[in-house]
């Protein structure tokens, strides 16, 4: 049943991708099916249909104009079917655990591919290296570039870089030279393929392929630091491959005899270049965007399209300077990564998320698909046994060689050495992908006589890596018993820890006189927080940028989330329950009660009231009222400020305007709104009521001497309280939703400290609830009070929404639930004393929180 | 065991003696004299570690007013690289101790428990220069972490419970993820020639 939703779910996103893709391919399918379009014959059919159409003399109801649409509709069709491959392998979770995904897309486009064979007898689609490098790589760099772990990937750099600049020159040189040397030999009978055109094969064959190995090492859990040395040197060594290719094809263009030492050192500092310039695009466009996006504040709709747009035209303008368009592309991402977050809007953020993950994944999966129908072609299957296995194996055997030489030369400088076994993974975790095929495909048949050779081995080298070694990496991981990542969630404590962890270090590094890692990191720091920050973020968001502010918010938010779930499980029946209990006051205080009554913000303040589900009449309690002091307010102010912007906001219903720039929060349709702020504060009473029914004395007495206030909720008391409140207040119900933000939660972090987490939570509403005690006595005319026509209407039908909308309260943006009940509170006491309702107030907000 | 070899010392022993302007002992001001210290949010905890007995080995409580060379290559000793051969006991006991000396951070009175009071000062001086955040939020941050800590390491608490702070055993396990035996390392101890053992 659940699976069956998220089919449906994935089917629906798979159909609008399609329709953005689309879009986006559209000039690219010329090319894909240049052998197949045969553009006169459609050329002339369209003339036919054009001189059939003005031959007849009415107007034609319906035509069938296939060739009108022929391209894109292809285009969208393979979308559709490679990802309805993906859904149905996806499907089976048995089976992707034991072969990885991207294997299995591989196979699944040998069967599409000899279905199209066995059709049209010749393979019309395959994978172009212009689609290939301008449609299909960039989003899953970018999205690569994204996502990199920064800081992980800066410490681990220098490894990395060796790994992926001279560990690629390694393997492209050692192939090459092997291949020939093994040519001279005659161990591969007679080829025509000269020193140059071995080593351009082996620069095209040197690269680890980033899109295969993120498939493969994202199901094999490895540690962080063995994760980062083969993702990143897969990254980097793309644009250092592509560079090598490059230059190789231009000595082979060259031809032999012309290239003289010159050419080689222009080779080589082109090389740098190359990398260098690239990288260099890359961050000049990452800063811009960050830039954009700090004020993109009034355009939020199109902001997350700013980053995927200028992250393509950083790939297409490296491309045009003949610079490392891969390079470029991933440092565009992770330059803009922190500053765009800090600046969009949290909704913008998880669109770019979601997007750029959607994007990725739907062109991996195509990818692969078509790296799969690739295969079944006739035309460039070149059996050459020598060639083939001898090409095999030396990649195989000198990645070994490579990873090994070079991690035993980093280990000497490295102070955590990476282990023999992190090495062996290192090394098999070498895979081949689309890369080393669209630059085989993209070689020159007039100046390479064996090109479709070529094209043939590094077919079999990737699927021999994708396949074999994908399959055979978890077993292996396994065996080896490599380190794996911890997969637990982080704790503030350790973030905290973590925090002034590296304080210490840098202290030590500072006190011992060393210039060191550490160092260099806090100078980096230091520069970027009162430099980089300043000019790229915007101002409210440098605040929210904090790592220890970040766990502090996912707590907030799980404690939230957690607080809600808990209400609704013991909510609905426990308010039904309730209404028959019998309620007892005990005025202690009702005189500082009153204070309330001054629409106060902080409700810091305590009233009094006595709980009783059961029918015994009841706890009586002292109550510890504090005056509110002018200090005190003004940081509870603070703490609420900071904290209503991370609880728990109900999901606003969005109104359907038909306008493109906004999109709106629903205000007017007060109707669902009310129903669910009722249920939720039903929920919500009926919750801490049952709560504080079963253990309020102790706690009370705990409380004494904090600052923080403990209140008795009334449970049946504030049920009615709703009721009424509901019934007079039916047109106030949206104003309300607008405030979100908690009070409680700051009073309760600060105050309550450590006493009972366990408990903690319970009270919170408590300091909601202030019942003002005349309420007990009005509370039976209260729940008289005439209903508004709506109120009773819906009112009968509150239980059961309760569950209806239960699924409403999981979204993560939603209007907080918890001070819903803030607001009728305060409004319930004006309205018992038959005042116009007046309007809430207005907290302070925050102003760049939008 | 203690690794650190002539070599380092020679180092250590170089800045020493820079630190000191050639004296026997470092005080207090020395170290407040170093400049790049000078926007370490917690530098006040950092040079009060280095005048914590806790932190000499010698079972020791209580404060120093002033250090000699010895007691500044032991606080340094915190910081040396694990040596590539450990068992696992040994890995263990490095473990705790540079745990340890995190925790003695945290532990000003030296009862061996973290309290909330101690906790949040050292939040906030931990967030005190980050600029962003103001006192209050700290405050709540540190409460916040002090109420998870209790919930991961007692679990359920009856209402009238009280969690008293941390003890180093609830440390240990709460910081189990963090792998401070591949972190808790400066580099200038790592160049392990002759090596001396005390």
């Amino acid at each position: 049943m659940l699976r069956c939703g998220y089919a449906l779910f994935w089917l629906l996103e798979s159909v609008l991708l399609i329709c953005v893709v689309s879009s986006v391919k559209g000039e690219a399918v010329v090319t894909r099916e240049g052998s197949h379009l045969k553009l006169s014959e459609s050329s002339h059919s369209n003339e036919s249909q054009h001189g059939h159409s003005s031959n007849i003399t009415g107007i034609p109801i319906i035509s069938f104009k296939w060739h009108h649409v022929e391209t894109p509709y292809l285009v969208a069709f393979w979308v559709l079917v490679s990802f309805l491959g993906k859904l149905v392998i996806e499907a089976n979770h048995h089976v992707t655990s034991v072969i990885p995904e991207s294997a299995l897309l591989i196979c699944f486009g040998f069967i599409l591919g000899g279905m199209i064979w066995a059709a049209d007898k010749v393979q019309t689609f395959r994978l172009t290296p212009t689609v290939f490098f301008f449609y299909l790589l960039p989003q899953v760099i970018l999205d690569a570039g994204y996502h990199m772990p920064n800081k992980l990937f800066f410490t681990n750099l220098g490894g990395i870089l060796v790994h992926a600049v001279i560990g690629t020159c390694w393997n492209a040189a050692s192939l090459g030279l092997s291949l020939w040397g093994c040519q001279m030999g005659g161990a591969m009978g007679d080829l025509d393929i000269g020193l140059l055109q071995y080593l351009l094969f082996g620069s095209l064959m040197a690269a680890v392929d980033p899109v295969a190995v993120i498939a493969v090492f994202e199901q094999v859990h490895v540690n962080d630091v063995l994760f980062i040395m083969v993702f990143g040197e897969s990254l980097l060594n793309d644009g250092v491959t592509v560079v090598l290719f490059n230059v190789f094809d231009a000595f082979v263009s060259l031809g032999g005899p012309k290239i003289d030492a010159a050419e080689i050192i222009k080779g080589i500092v082109s090389f740098f270049v190359v990398a260098f310039g690239g990288s260099l695009v890359g961050l000049v466009f990452g800063l811009l965007i960050s830039l954009l996006t700090r004020c993109t504040k009034n355009i939020q709709i199109i902001e997350p399209g700013f980053i995927f747009v200028l992250g393509y035209l950083s790939y297409l303008t490296a491309e045009m300077l003949s610079l490392s368009a891969i390079l470029s592309i991933v440092f565009c991402g992770m330059c803009c990564q922190k500053y765009i977050n800090a600046n969009m809007d949290e909704n913008s953020v998880q669109t770019v998320r979601y997007a750029m993950k959607a994007f990725a994944n739907g062109s991996e999966t195509i990818i692969f698909v078509f790296l799969g129908i690739s295969a079944i072609d006739k035309v460039i299957w070149v059996w050459n046994t020598g060639f083939i296995l001898l090409t095999l194996l030396f990649v195989l055997v000198y990645r070994f060689i490579g990873v090994f030489f070079l991690t035993w030369i980093l280990n000497r400088y490295r102070l955590v050495p990476l282990e023999f076994v992190d090495q062996v993974i290192m090394s098999y975790g070498g895979l081949r992908g689309a890369v080393a095929y669209g630059l085989a495909v993209m070689l020159d048949e007039n100046k390479i006589k064996e090109k479709n050779l070529m094209v043939c081995t590094t077919l079999i080298v990737v699927y021999f890596t994708v396949i074999l070694q994908g399959i055979t990496m978890k077993p292996l991981v396994m065996w080896l018993k490599v380190k794996r990542a911890a997969v637990t969630e982080v704790s503030l404590l350790e973030k905290l820890t973590n925090k002034m962890f590296n304080h210490t270090l840098v202290a030590i590094e500072d006190i011992s006189g060393q210039i060191g890692h550490n160092y260099m990191r806090s100078k980096w720091k230091y520069f970027e927080e009162n430099w980089m920050s300043w000019i790229l973020m915007k101002p409210s968001a440098r605040k929210k940028q904090d790592q220890v502010f970040d766990v502090f918010h996912q707590l907030n938010l799980k404690d939230a989330m957690e607080y809600v779930t808990e209400g609704e499980r013991r909510g609905s029946l426990e308010f039904v329950r309730n209404e028959n209990s019998i309620i007892d006051f005990k005025k202690k205080s009702e005189s500082e009660s009153f204070d309330i009554n001054n629409t106060n913000m902080s409700n810091d303040h305590g009233a009094m009231s006595t709980t009783s589900r059961d029918p015994i009449p009841s706890v009586s309690l002292e109550m510890h009222e504090q005056i509110m002091k002018a200090v005190r307010e003004a940081e509870a102010i603070n703490a609420h400020h900071l904290l209503d912007q991370h609880l728990y906001k109900s999901r606003k219903q969005h109104r359907h305007r038909f306008s493109r720039s906004h999109f709106d929060i629903n205000r007017d349709e007060k109707e669902v709104q009310e129903i669910f702020q009722r249920t939720m504060r039903n929920r919500m009473k009926s919750f801490t009521s049952a709560k504080m029914g079963v253990k309020p004395p102790k706690t009370i007495v705990k409380h004494t001497q904090k600052e923080q206030q403990q209140k008795m909720p009334n449970g049946k008391s504030m049920d009615k309280a709703k009721t009424s409140y509901s019934g007079d207040e039916g047109s106030e119900g949206d104003s309300a939703s607008g405030y979100d933000q908690s009070y409680m939660r700051a009073t309760y972090r600060a105050g309550a400290g450590i006493e009972n987490p366990a408990f903690m939570p319970d009270l919170d509403p408590m300091d909601l609830l202030q019942i003002p005690p005349w309420l007990g006595e009005s509370e039976l005319d209260s729940s008289m009070v005439a209903l508004s026509h709506r109120a009773q209407v819906d009112l009968p039908r509150t239980p059961s929404n309760l569950r209806r909308l239960a699924p409403l309260r999981i979204s993560t943006r939603s209007t907080d639930s918890f001070t819903l009940e803030n607001i009728p509170d305060t409004q319930q006491m004006d309205s018992d004393q038959l005042q116009p309702p007046p309007p809430p107030p207005r907290p302070p907000r925050d102003d760049g929180y939008v | 065991m203690q690794c650190i070899s002539f070599e380092q010392i020679g180092v250590l022993h170089k800045r020493f003696k820079q630190l000191s302007h050639n004296e026997e002992t470092l005080r207090r001001d020395h170290f407040n004299e170093i400049d790049d210290l000078a926007f370490n949010p917690i530098r006040a905890q950092i040079i009060e570690a280095f005048f914590d007995r806790r932190n000499f080995h010698q079972n020791g409580e209580g404060k120093v007013q002033e250090i000699g060379f010895e007691e500044f290559v032991v606080v340094m000793s915190h910081f040396r690289p694990p040596s590539a051969h450990m068992t696992e006991e040994q890995r263990g006991k490095t473990r705790r101790e540079k745990l340890r000396f995190l925790f003695n951070m945290h532990d000003t009175d030296n009862d061996g428990i973290i309290t909330l009071e101690e906790y949040r000062h050292v939040v906030e001086e931990l967030l005190s220069r980050s600029g962003t955040l103001e006192k209050e939020t700290a405050k709540c941050i540190a409460d916040a972490a002090m109420l998870e800590v209790a919930s991961i390491s007692v679990g359920h608490m009856e209402p009238d419970e009280f969690y008293e702070g941390i003890t180093f055993e609830h440390f240990l396990k709460l910081l189990e993820r963090f792998e401070i035996e591949s972190r808790m390392i400066i580099r200038f101890l790592n160049m392990d020639t002759t090596t001396l053992c005390k």
